[in-house]
């Protein structure tokens, strides 16, 4: 199939190939070298997008990471994706792509209507209508939201993955054109660790799309001898296709590589792309500069093209992206553009330059081609609206503020290069606190003083020479080597010298072209014009914040690159200031868009956050438990038998810890190891009762307060040794309560001799509940006398159970006579398993954790975190019992505090409904009337609701204002519109003594 | 004040958009005003409009140190919504968002606020519970809530993942249809515009870098553009109270962090409304204008820096992606942070300090925006009246000795 605009030959595409693509359904094809957008063009495919607001047709401006109207969708399925701009896009074979934000088609776009009405739609005219009726405005968002978006998100999950890498160097050098390629070499061969990582497919920055030379040999000749060098070194890492997205402190780097991008998908195990996190010693920012486009009437027609692009599309992917040519710059590089374009076989109509006089050495060369140049001019308008038919070119007045001498002449062409100057691209520095300079002879701003270890250099830095741009990148890379301790041995490299270029003529800074009526873009991808700019000005919107919030100029996919001097330009125009006055926004990260997929890595699904299982985990799968997470635990919730639902279950479970002998998985438990002299007097600190007087071989349940008096955490901790206790924490605050004690025994208490040591995971926990329990164990366990006086509640031993070494404790969270029997992790199954079939005989029942919740809510036993929230003190609870008056312990000066110290405090009940099979749901306010309607007074909530075998009805707990003092009084439970009677108890529902736990 | 309308559009397009008032005048600052109001947010600048509105007291400055809107207030993920558990927090909460339904028309300048419902998300037994005890809370209050059933979630947010094999499996989640977004940068400048068509000075580029306090009374600020003398002063600088409490020989019960934010690029309606998970960790909408708004955590330590960082945005990341997988080829087009000032319960301090004349409105922390109307309502009526209004009564700095606390960490979480 014919390419109709593709050069005779030339270009670093590999003509021998072919490969087949479509876009918005239309087959075209392309060579292996080509991106999205180079093909598409020499298919004669021009018309690329339409924009965000006006909808206008949109052609390519740029050829590189900083085109803001080719963005497509790329591919499909759960493989699309949005916004991908076309430059980037390196065709492969089948390729698909959509172009985006047009109704029907890209051809005819209905949205283009709101063209008509573009007088209606200045900068923020959102905020200034709509308003009216108030009851329309969600009907306007409907049609405000639909405009507005770019590409259609995928409608499936990506089926790629994505990795993550982290890594040091010595030295990063971002960007490998000229500058970044010699401080690359320079650093290398000082033998530190480099990398050296770039945007583009290739190394080569601009040289890829010029034809300077260096020592007389193409410079691309020069390029590939440097990579063939830091290729074969062992100290160099070089990363092709990758962005350099954010620069964070301490020179800590985030990069984008995309892998398998320019396949059509990425081959077995391999990522689609990887993140890459690099800490570098020192930073060689080599990013080169863009240029910039100039701010005429209609600059934003398919076929007005940046002349740089024009210059890659020819000389690097041997494209002509038009048949006939006009140029237009405010500085040297339009010459060199037209040269390459005719060069092509492009017919150049004629080269414009706004300086008053052209440019005398460019000039005669352009001479040689015929090529005739009018200085003191300027495109003042563009004929066309799919595409460049014409220009018109105009007289500008000498201060370049007006035309003179009448609309001027109008010059027929299809494709219109335009050279405003240049911008260094500084997102990078500025991103890492470097400060910017204003440059008056660049118009634009380059880098100042650094912040981080960073040095920038080549275009970056201002620099435009090539020569120079070598020099400047050589001595960057051995200096970074240097700082970072490496030193080179012998000579350094030669260093290559480019061919004689003209020197240059002094740009004629000009960011707004006069003339011309129709609109004049500043931002092409968010639709903003220089009349937009004006207007917020005129508004009072004067910080440049302001102003980019006001218009939206700066803030698309394209970070502005293309805009945010112009638009400095305006504004300082409009303000009749300096652009230094006012001033630059704030560069943010990432310099380019990273992908969602790529930042979270192999952290998704399964693997989003650790899972935590116990050593009895597959047996609870095997036996058909169903689990409930517990902070990053899953726990078995209940063992449903077959045909049984949850609340069957569950009441089988209570029962047969009532009545005869159940079995749970307690392994989950925090558990902390504390050693030292001092631990007594720690946990003494610690918890809210005494545990200077606990005895070796005895256990204490604690409470924890947070510094406000509230109860943070509680559990039961044995006294091991004189100096050793093994602590007990609720399952979810495992973590933070380790962290709490490490904080109160480092930065507090650093005089205490304690270690604390978690040991959650070196146990499995077998926790056994019900009158059988003693008869089991004595089965189990030779070496313990197991008698109550020997043996008694709350006490524990060392012993050998099952024939595993075991840790005993004596303790009950079912309000049974319970053991809980730790072993080493490893032998967690063999000792379920040899419990469970012991426990045969006595029908032994696993329960889970809903089943132990309704066992000790039955008791009374508070969950923390369920009964507690946060604003609970023991007090509140009931627990007086607990709370030392003798000693000090952490939180005990925020009970006193009056409001803390309140009678009429939330306090712990129990609650009955009137209706026995009612179960209401936990969270249901407590209220004293029977009607629900707002606005009521809440006097509390249930904490805590269930069904209870044992006591053949529903019962809650909760916590109800002054509720100490209720007992006996009817409130009413108070959910979804319903208020139901219930009678306020004691929270303690079954054995009120006590006993059986002591049995 | 010229009016805003789609006929006023059409007569300045005539004019080609060239007769346009200032939307707010940038005077020299006065030697002396009635009040001063220290931080250009929108929490400031509601103040100083309902000053002028609703108590006369229209000789009153703003003083910004940078621009308007810049702090909090430009950075925030405009969560509204007045879903919280205690009575006193849906009281100021509640207050504002009512007021935020007829912002627009109030300010005569389209704020945006869209009702697109927020939802919270329940990953486990114990946030259900939690989140179930908001909602009958707030049914009491008559605050607007409902529990969803992963079901219901689904159709109410189709790209939302409810597959009952996540790694956190949603339980169900609590909806607040009342509540939703709005455009932050047009608070700002409709509360500056409402203000300055009042007679409100607004002051940008003046940093406050001291008070004036004789006697035990305040009697002006000291600025980086000189001395300016007022009986009464009201603080509102967010991130940055305790620096200003500092000057004024008073320490607040705040720390200050980095909280983060992301957008992604800007894409098609995909996401009909706001969704919150606390366990998972990320909270997303989408803005008119098409960009996925995702609120991230703050980082572990205290920092004036207003950057973001990597890790917080790789986590939150994450937890977007489990919850929305279609997201994963989207990309992140930037991220940002800002510094939010958190009070021990997560609760605000609105009210008198121990220095005559000297008013406080700090402690917002993660959640603020969605206050900002009712919060500077309350916080005029504080300064005309010198004493709090009803609603704010309950946040004075003093509950911090009384421990009266107003728990919001399980509303408030992180979460906006
Ligand atoms: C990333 C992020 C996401 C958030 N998401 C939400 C959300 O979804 N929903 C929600 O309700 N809230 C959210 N918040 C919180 C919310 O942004 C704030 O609570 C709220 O905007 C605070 O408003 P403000 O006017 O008090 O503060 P700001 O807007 O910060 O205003 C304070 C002003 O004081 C100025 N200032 C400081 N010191 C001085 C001085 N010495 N002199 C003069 N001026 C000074 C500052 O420059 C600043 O402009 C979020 C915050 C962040 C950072």
């Amino acid at each position: 199939m014919a390419q109709p605009f593709r050069t005779a030959e030339g270009g670093r595409i590999d003509r021998s190939r072919s490969l087949a693509f479509t876009f918005d359904g239309r087959e075209m094809r392309g060579h292996p070298g080509d991106t999205l957008a180079s093909a598409l063009l020499a298919n004669g495919n021009r018309l690329v997008g339409r924009s965000f607001k006006y909808h206008r047709p949109r052609g390519l401006l740029a050829a590189g990471g900083e085109e803001p109207n080719g963005l497509v969708r790329l591919r499909r399925g759960g493989r699309a994706e949005p916004n991908v701009r076309a430059t980037l896009a390196e065709l492969y074979d089948g390729l698909t792509a959509e172009s985006q934000n047009r109704w029907p088609s890209l051809n005819f776009d209905l949205g283009a209507v709101t063209g008509l009405a573009t007088p209606l739609f200045p900068a923020g005219f959102y905020y200034k209508t709509f308003m009216w009726p108030p009851a329309w405005w969600p009907a306007y968002e409907g049609v405000i939201r639909r405009m507005a978006g770019l590409g259609r998100a995928p409608a499936a999950a990506d089926p790629d993955r994505y990795d993550h890498r982290h890594d040091h160097c010595d030295v990063l050098v971002v960007g490998g054109g000229p500058a970044g390629l010699a401080a690359a070499q320079w650093a290398a061969r000082t033998g530190a660790r480099v990398i050296l990582a770039d945007e583009g497919s290739e190394f080569g920055g601009s040289l890829l799309s010029g034809n300077e030379s260096l020592d007389g040999k193409p410079a691309m000749a020069w390029a590939e001898r440097i990579l063939a060098e830091l290729a074969a070194a062992g100290n160099v890492h070089l990363l092709p296709r990758t962005t350099v997205s954010g620069y964070y402190d301490h020179n800590y780097l985030g990069m984008l590589e995309r892998v398998a991008d320019h396949l059509a998908e990425p081959a077995d195990n391999q990522p689609r792309q990887r993140l890459w996190k690099v800490r570098a010693g020192q930073v060689v920012l080599a990013t080169g500069a863009l240029e910039r486009p100039l701010v005429f009437a209609d600059n934003d027609r398919p076929g007005v093209m940046l002349a740089s692009a024009a210059q890659s599309y020819v000389n690097r992917y041997g494209v002509r992206p038009g048949d006939r040519a006009v140029l237009v710059g405010n500085n040297d590089s339009a010459y060199p553009a037209a040269l390459d374009l005719a060069a092509a076989g492009v017919r150049v109509a004629a080269l414009v330059d706004l300086r008053p006089e052209a440019h005398l050495d460019w000039l005669a060369r352009l001479d040689e081609q015929g090529i005739e140049v009018m200085a003191g001019r300027a495109v003042t308008g563009v004929e066309g609206r799919d595409g460049v038919r014409g220009v018109r070119i105009a007289k500008l007045s000498d201060d370049g503020k007006g035309i003179v001498g009448g609309v001027g002449r109008e010059v027929e062409c299809d494709l219109l290069c335009m050279s405003g100057g240049w911008t260094p691209s500084l997102h990078l520095f500025s991103q890492s606190g470097g400060k910017l300079l204003w440059d008056e002879g660049l118009a634009s701003f380059r880098p100042g003083e650094a912040v981080q270890a960073v040095r920038v250099v080549g275009a970056a830095a201002g620099r435009f020479d090539l020569t120079a741009c070598l020099a400047a990148g050589a001595e960057a890379g051995n200096a970074a080597a240097n700082d970072s301790g490496h030193r080179r041995r012998g000579r350094g490299p030669r260093r290559p010298t480019a061919e004689e270029m003209p020197p240059p003529l002094a740009a004629r800074p000009m960011f707004l072209i006069p003339g011309g009526r129709g609109k004049r873009f500043v931002d092409f991808q968010e639709d903003v014009t220089a009349a937009d700019l004006q207007l917020a000005v005129r508004e009072g919107y004067r910080s440049v914040e302001h102003v980019k919030r006001y218009t939206t100029a700066g803030m698309g996919t394209d970070q502005g690159r293309t805009t945010n001097v112009n638009a400095l330009g305006v504004v300082a125009q409009e303000l009749d200031v300096s652009v230094p006055e006012v001033g630059h926004t704030t560069f943010r990260p990432p310099f380019s868009p990273v992908t969602f997929g790529a930042l979270a890595g192999r952290q998704v699904g399964e693997l989003l956050d650790p899972l935590r299982r116990t050593p009895m985990h597959g047996w609870h799968q095997a036996n058909g438990a169903v689990f409930e997470p517990v902070g990053q635990w899953l726990r078995p919730y209940y063992y449903p038998a077959p045909g049984e639902d949850m609340q069957a279950a569950v009441n089988r479970e209570v029962k047969a810890a009532r009545h005869s002998l159940a079995v749970m998985d307690a392994t989950t438990l925090g558990k902390i190891d504390i050693q030292g002299p001092d631990a007594a007097e720690f946990l003494n600190r610690v918890y809210t009762n005494g545990w200077k007087a606990l005895k070796v071989g005895s256990c204490r349940y604690g409470l924890m307060l947070g510094e406000e008096g509230m109860v943070m955490d509680d559990g039961v901790t044995a006294r091991l040794g004189e100096g050793h206790f093994h602590m007990t924490t609720t399952t979810g605050n495992a973590a933070s309560v380790l962290a709490w004690l490490e904080n109160w025994s480092q930065t507090e208490w650093p005089e205490l001799r304690v270690y604390c040591n978690s040991c959650t995971e070196h146990w499995a926990v077998v926790s056994i509940s019900g009158p059988n329990a003693r008869k089991l164990m004595a089965e189990l366990c030779d070496d313990v006398d197991l008698s109550p006086e020997a043996f008694p509640f709350m006490t524990w031993r060392q012993g050998t159970v099952a024939g595993l070494p075991a840790r005993i404790f004596r303790v009950s969270f079912t309000g049974e006579l319970s053991y809980e029997i730790n072993v080493p992790a490893g032998c967690g199954l063999n000792l379920w398993q040899t419990v469970l079939a012991a426990g045969e005989k006595y029908g032994i029942t696993p329960f889970g954790t809903e089943a132990m919740h309704v066992l000790r809510a039955e008791v009374g036993f508070i969950i923390v975190g369920q009964e507690t929230d946060g604003t609970v003190t023991p007090l509140d609870l009931g627990m007086d019992w607990i709370v030392s008056r003798k000693k000090d312990f952490l939180g005990k000066r925020s009970l006193s505090r009056s409001d803390t110290a309140r009678d009429d405090r939330p306090q712990l009940v129990g609650l009955l409904t009137e209706d026995p099979n009612l179960r209401v749901p936990e969270g249901a306010q407590l209220i004293p009337g029977s009607d629900p309607r707002p606005p009521v007074a809440s006097q509390g909530h249930v904490t805590s609701s269930y069904e209870s075998p044992n006591l053949g009805r529903t019962f809650a707990m909760g916590l109800l204002q002054g509720g100490g003092e209720r007992h006996g009084e009817v409130v009413h439970v108070a959910f979804d519109g319903r208020a139901a009677p219930a009678t306020v108890t004691a929270p303690r529902f079954f054995d009120p003594e006590g006993s059986r736990a002591r049995g | 004040m010229a009016r805003y309308s789609i006929f006023a559009l059409a007569r300045n397009a005539l004019r080609r958009h060239r007769d346009w008032p200032l939307a707010w005048r940038s005077p020299e600052p006065k030697a002396a005003y009635d009040a001063i109001i220290v931080g250009g947010g929108g929490h400031g600048l509601a103040t100083a409009y309902y000053l002028a509105k609703r108590h006369g007291i229209t000789n009153v400055a703003v003083l910004e140190k940078g621009w308007i809107g810049g702090g909090n207030t430009g950075r925030n993920t405009t969560i509204v919504r007045s879903n919280y558990l205690h009575d006193e927090s849906a009281g100021i909460y509640d207050h504002a968002l009512k007021l935020w339904e007829g912002l627009s028309q109030e300010l005569n300048f389209n704020v945006m606020f869209s009702a697109r419902g927020v939802i919270n998300l329940a990953h486990d037994e114990h946030e259900a519970r939690e989140l179930r005890r908001r909602v009958f809370a707030n049914q009491l209050a008559g605050v607007d809530a409902e529990w969803l059933t992963p079901l219901q979630l689904k159709e109410f947010c189709p790209i939302l993942n409810v597959d009952p094999g996540m790694r956190y499996p949603v339980l169900g989640g609590a909806l607040q249809r009342r509540a939703g977004t709005a455009r932050h940068d047009a608070v700002a400048w409709g509360y500056a515009r409402g203000a300055d068509g009042r007679g409100v000075d607004i002051i940008q580029n003046c940093e406050v870098t001291g008070f004036d306090i004789r006697d035990g009374q305040v009697r002006g600020v000291r600025t980086t553009r000189g001395e300016i003398a007022a009986p009464k002063v009201g603080v509102v600088a967010a991130g940055h109270s305790s620096v200003l409490a500092e000057m004024a020989g008073l320490r607040l019960p705040i720390q200050s962090h980095p909280l983060q934010a992301l957008v992604s690029e800007p894409v098609k309606p995909v996401m009909p409304t706001v969704v919150m998970s606390n366990a998972v960790h990320a909270y997303m909408s989408q803005s008119d204008k098409g960009e996925l708004v995702i609120g991230a955590g703050i980082d572990s330590y205290n920092s004036y820096a207003q950057r973001g960082s990597l890790p917080v945005i790789e986590e939150t990341i994450q937890a977007v992606v489990e919850l929305f997988p279609i997201t994963s080829r989207l990309k992140m087009m930037r991220q940002w942070a800002g510094i939010v000032d958190v009070c021990p319960d997560a609760s605000p301090i609105i009210g008198l300090t121990p220095v005559e004349g000297l008013y406080f409105n700090c402690g917002w922390g993660t959640g603020g925006f969605k206050a900002t109307p009712g919060s500077g309502h309350v916080f005029a009526h504080t300064i005309a009246r010198d004493e709090p209004h009803a609603i704010n009564a309950p946040f004075t700095l003093d509950r911090f000795h009384s421990g009266t606390l107003v728990a919001e960490h399980g509303a408030a979480a992180v979460a906006h």
